[in-house]
């Protein structure tokens, strides 16, 4: 390990696994609502690997942080689109799992 | 999904979860000290927090892009909004006492609380995003004590709401180009404080109505469902 | 005094990876929901602990408490729409 156990790094690094188990939840849960959750998990993980990162040197860094705002927010609406999708799926199909994935198929 | 599917996923998660760790830990020092570029130039840019001046001066672009983002996926909502909400079936709702008191009490020291984080941005920690999550966070709050309507569409004055915050930010990121043909989002030196302030209430209200809109738009408001 | 700190740092990132993982494999709904919420608060510590609490306002005011409101809805909408579809099945 060529850098030092800063708290920046150690929760760089949870940032990256935490956007490993979005991934993995992303892919393998099939309700439309646990993807929503696992996305907003991978954002999550994201913006801590962003500050965290922009922190290793020591002193805290105001650029990645002001990113992340803009980021929390975007995370948000999109997270309000998302679940207005997949209301207005389960209203046209009654079910909230897509088409390849409907168990009652 | 299938259990040999699934566990592959999981396995292939983890071996990418490992390379990032991998990555993070190979990173080189740092190339460009942002900070201290950040430092050197904070007080031409009107106010004393670096995240604020970061926001609203240097970045001013991206932030004033994000608001016409949200108002983008609020539309996106509205268009997604079921039909049946306009025809609204009014049914027995309960009173809800001790929540409707509760909000009476705490809504206006919420809206006096987001006015503080709207003020003190300029030196604090704070600004337009947080004042405009208080402000949100009051009128869902109004909702769920029933207190505040759901909302098939917005009316005129909500959406003159909306549309306010993204407007002052164009209008005052584009008058100094079109007066001297300089660059946007140049504020005058000596008006870039009051400037910055004045763009940071309208983002307040319209960040406001757009966030509490969002969960307004998507409520059921206690419907039977006729299907 | 560094130890101390890097204990909570290790314990604060479990505690974030551990909640992480419920809130997606969870069985109800709701739970997962409500453990969402939890990681939300938790990950508003974490900005607290990497200075900046400009985020930590944000992430939880926005991220754990707006978006927790709007998934609570959505599970509340779900539970509706299937108490009517057990109504009708019911009668039938």
């Amino acid at each position: 390990m060529t850098l030092t156990l800063t708290p920046s790094l150690v929760y760089a690094l949870t940032g990256a696994l935490l956007f490993a188990i979005g991934v993995a939840g992303l892919i393998v849960r099939t309700h439309l609502l646990r993807k929503i959750l696992a996305f907003n998990v991978m954002g999550s993980g994201a913006f801590m690997v962003l500050v965290g990162l922009g922190q290793r040197a020591g002193i805290s860094d105001p650029v990645p942080q002001a990113m992340v705002l803009t980021g929390i927010v975007v995370a948000v609406a999109a997270t309000a689109l998302a679940l207005a999708l997949s209301r207005h799926l389960l209203l046209l199909t009654g079910n909230m799992h897509l088409p390849e994935n409907d168990p009652d198929a | 999904m299938t259990a040999m599917r699934a566990l592959l996923v999981i396995l292939l998660c983890s071996a990418f979860g490992a390379a990032l760790v991998y990555a993070i830990l190979q990173l080189p020092p740092q190339a460009v000290d942002l900070p201290q570029q950040v430092s050197a130039n904070i007080d031409e840019s009107g106010v004393a927090h670096p995240v604020t001046a970061v926001l609203l001066n240097f970045r001013g672009y991206d932030t004033m892009l994000e608001v016409a983002v949200l108002l983008l996926a609020l539309l996106g909502v509205l268009a997604g909004t079921s039909v049946e909400k306009r025809r609204r079936a009014a049914g027995e709702r309960p009173t809800l006492p001790l929540l409707r008191g509760f909000t009476r009490l705490i809504v206006p020291l919420m809206v006096l609380v987001a006015g503080y984080l709207l003020w003190a941005g300029s030196s604090m920690p704070g600004g337009a995003f947080q004042a405009g999550a208080v402000v949100a966070g009051a009128g869902v709050l109004l909702h769920l004590a029933r207190l505040l309507p759901a909302w098939a569409t917005p009316n005129l004055m909500q959406r003159w709401g909306l549309a306010i915050g993204f407007l002052v930010f164009l209008a005052f990121a584009a008058l100094p180009a079109l007066q001297d043909g300089s660059t946007m989002l140049q504020y005058p030196l000596a008006w870039a404080g009051a400037l910055i302030l004045l763009i940071e209430a309208g983002l307040t209200l319209s960040l406001g109505l757009l966030l509490a809109g969002l969960f307004l738009c998507l409520s059921d408001d206690g419907m039977e469902f006729e299907k | 005094m560094q130890t101390a700190t890097l204990a909570f740092d290790l314990l604060l990132s479990a505690a974030l990876i551990w909640s992480a993982i419920r809130a997606i494999t969870v069985a109800d709904l709701f739970r997962a929901v409500v453990m969402f919420i939890v990681f939300g608060l938790l990950v508003a510590l974490v900005w607290a602990r990497l200075d900046a609490p400009d985020i930590a306002l944000a992430e939880a005011a926005i991220g754990a408490g707006l978006t927790g409101a709007l998934l609570l809805d959505a599970v509340g909408h779900l539970r509706a729409i299937q108490l009517v579809r057990e109504k009708k099945e019911g009668r039938r």
